[in-house]
């Protein structure tokens, strides 16, 4: 069940993208995506769409495995296509019309202006999860993890458990093979004395997960439970007093993705002021 | 000083006593088991050893700290470091040296220190080379030995493993068992909270639970000795001393101190070469 999502999982390689510090990546990846939905032209776009090939050039990671993350989100992309393309809400004028005849039919209609926005869109929501995609997959989850305690950290100053926040966040990473394992196991048990979880439709498809769902929602808590005392026994009590002992440092390579990335959303920004691309 | 001191321990969950009366002592260096069947109560005394519990009559001493004052607790967890049953639960990180780290940063060790404390740890479980490995890719033996080393991080005085091997196959216990002999030969004190009786023949002393009570208290070959007596509290011999014990029955003469596999073979080859 778990193990179908390959959505961005951590694609080990040794690359520039792979080395540098999960906090420069969050805060390109972050600033990536609002400068995706500032651009307001087909034009603006090519800046980032040059930098999500570099980024994927020196990543190292198989085109194939990033082409499989926009799978995933195709129909999504599709879906908000065909509602953008029929659902413009246009006046009669604008409607365009092959061989005479007006594509109009009810409250659908097809304009220019829609299929602009369609491809708009499409071409946002790709690269949106293209983005992402690439940070996932040149960062372990524990990298992610300790780049989003560090960004966070000065949120504790307003009493904020950013601490709390990302140990949770580790330990249900921690938890995801454990329990994807322990599913697996139940519904074998479950099948086992004769449980169907193929026939049948929706609903009562639905109602044959509750046998599996309930037992490992106490076998969780129980985890859970066992888990406090072994993390009472190792001393735990809190982020009061406590070291750390992976540090996140900052190399040269760092400051060298941030000036690249600085340079290409100043393209972007420029390309606002010259008349033709706006 | 005493590693730990039990004194008229008793300890309840709402209604029902499971702990009644117990007190004994455990010194520095030795290596103790508490043995009892499944619900004797031994995983409770094994909770209330390091404060996880708090006794409800009597005081539980941890190098004469005790553990009914809250300021003492972590103190106490330093020092005494647990062992549990299911090594995937006591994991926190997805990478083993995140995970030993885990102990030493609560305590507030510098980070220096923690990189020599998980080589040290890691040394001495002889799972170095799985540094950067990922726990749930090991075996059971392996990871309740990273497990270990996660408590040897911290650098206790006292190694409690509250049935630590009752999940592992033979191989994955015998791992276990041969690392904490290795440790209680360097000194440290461990308490073995066990059903299993092989282990129990290599402790300085057996301790058996029966119902919540202390039964009977003693050397292993003390406690293995009398056979209808231990069978009483739902225990039986380890298994080189039950065969032992059927071919005495069956009228061959084996020496009445053959308990592992090792003093057997050792009696049998004796009585061949008598003839």
């Amino acid at each position: 069940m778990l193990k179908d999502i390959s959505f961005g999982q951590y694609y080990p390689a040794q690359s520039v993208i792979h080395s540098l510090d999960p906090r420069v990546k969050l805060l390109i990846s972050i600033a990536y995506i609002v400068f995706l939905f500032l651009v307001k032209t087909f034009i603006g776009f090519l800046p980032l769409v040059v930098f999500i090939v570099l980024a994927v050039w020196l990543a190292k990671v198989p085109v194939k495995s990033v082409l499989r993350s926009v799978k995933g989100v195709l129909f999504l992309v599709i879906f908000a296509a065909v509602l953008n393309v029929f659902l413009y809400g246009a006046s009669d004028a604008e409607v365009i019309t092959i061989n005479g005849v007006a594509l109009k039919w009810w409250i659908f209609s097809v304009t220019k202006q829609g299929l602009y926005n369609a491809g708009f869109m499409s071409l946002r929501l790709i690269m949106l999860v293209l983005s992402t995609c690439i940070l996932t997959l040149t960062t372990t989850p524990m990298d992610l993890t300790a780049g989003i305690e560090s960004l966070l950290n000065p949120l504790t100053y307003i009493k904020f458990p950013v601490h709390e926040l990302a140990l949770i966040m580790s330990i249900a990473l921690r938890f995801i093979p454990t329990l994807s394992e322990e599913t697996d196991r139940i519904i074998n048990a479950q099948k086992s004395r004769g449980a169907d979880f193929e026939s049948g439709n929706i609903i009562s498809r639905m109602k044959a997960l509750v046998p599996i769902l309930i037992p490992l929602l106490v076998s969780a808590f129980r985890r859970a439970e066992e888990l406090g005392d072994a993390m009472d026994s190792r001393c735990y009590s809190g982020s009061k007093g406590r070291t750390k002992y992976k540090k996140l440092t900052l190399k040269l390579r760092d400051l060298f993705a941030t000036l690249t990335s600085s340079v290409l959303f100043a393209t972007v920004i420029l390309m606002w002021y010259i008349p033709w691309a706006v | 000083m005493n590693a730990l001191e039990m004194q008229n321990v008793g300890f309840s969950y709402s209604e029902t006593e499971v702990i009644k009366d117990i007190s004994f002592t455990v010194k520095q260096g030795e290596f103790a088991c508490l043995l009892g069947r499944n619900g004797s109560g031994k995983s409770t005394l094994a909770k209330l050893v390091n404060g996880l519990l708090i006794p409800k009559e009597g005081t539980v001493k941890v190098f004469g700290l005790c553990s009914s004052e809250q300021k003492n607790l972590f103190e106490i967890r330093k020092r005494a470091g647990m062992v549990f049953q299911n090594p995937d639960n006591q994991m926190v990180a997805s990478i083993v040296e995140d995970d030993i780290a885990f102990g030493p940063e609560n305590i507030g060790v510098p980070r220096e220190e923690i990189k020599e404390r998980i080589n040290y740890a890691l040394d001495a479980v002889g799972m170095h080379e799985f540094i950067r490995s990922t726990p749930t890719r090991l075996s059971g033996g392996q990871k309740q030995r990273i497990a270990i080393a996660g408590i040897l991080a911290l650098k206790p005085d006292i190694l409690i493993l509250d049935e630590s091997t009752s999940m592992l196959d033979p191989q994955g216990r015998d791992e276990v068992m041969s690392v904490v002999k290795k440790l209680n030969k360097d000194g440290m004190t461990v308490i073995d909270i066990t059903h299993y009786m092989d282990e129990a023949i290599n402790a300085d002393r057996v301790i058996v639970v029966s119902d919540g009570r202390i039964v009977k208290e003693g050397t292993p070959k003390e406690i293995f000795s009398s056979a209808d007596e231990i069978e009483k509290y739902g225990l039986c011999l380890p298994k080189a001393a039950y065969i032992a014990q059927k071919l005495r029955k069956n009228g061959l003469p084996i020496k009445g101190d053959a308990f592992t596999k090792e003093e057997l073979s050792e009696a049998l080859c004796e009585l061949f070469r008598k003839g």
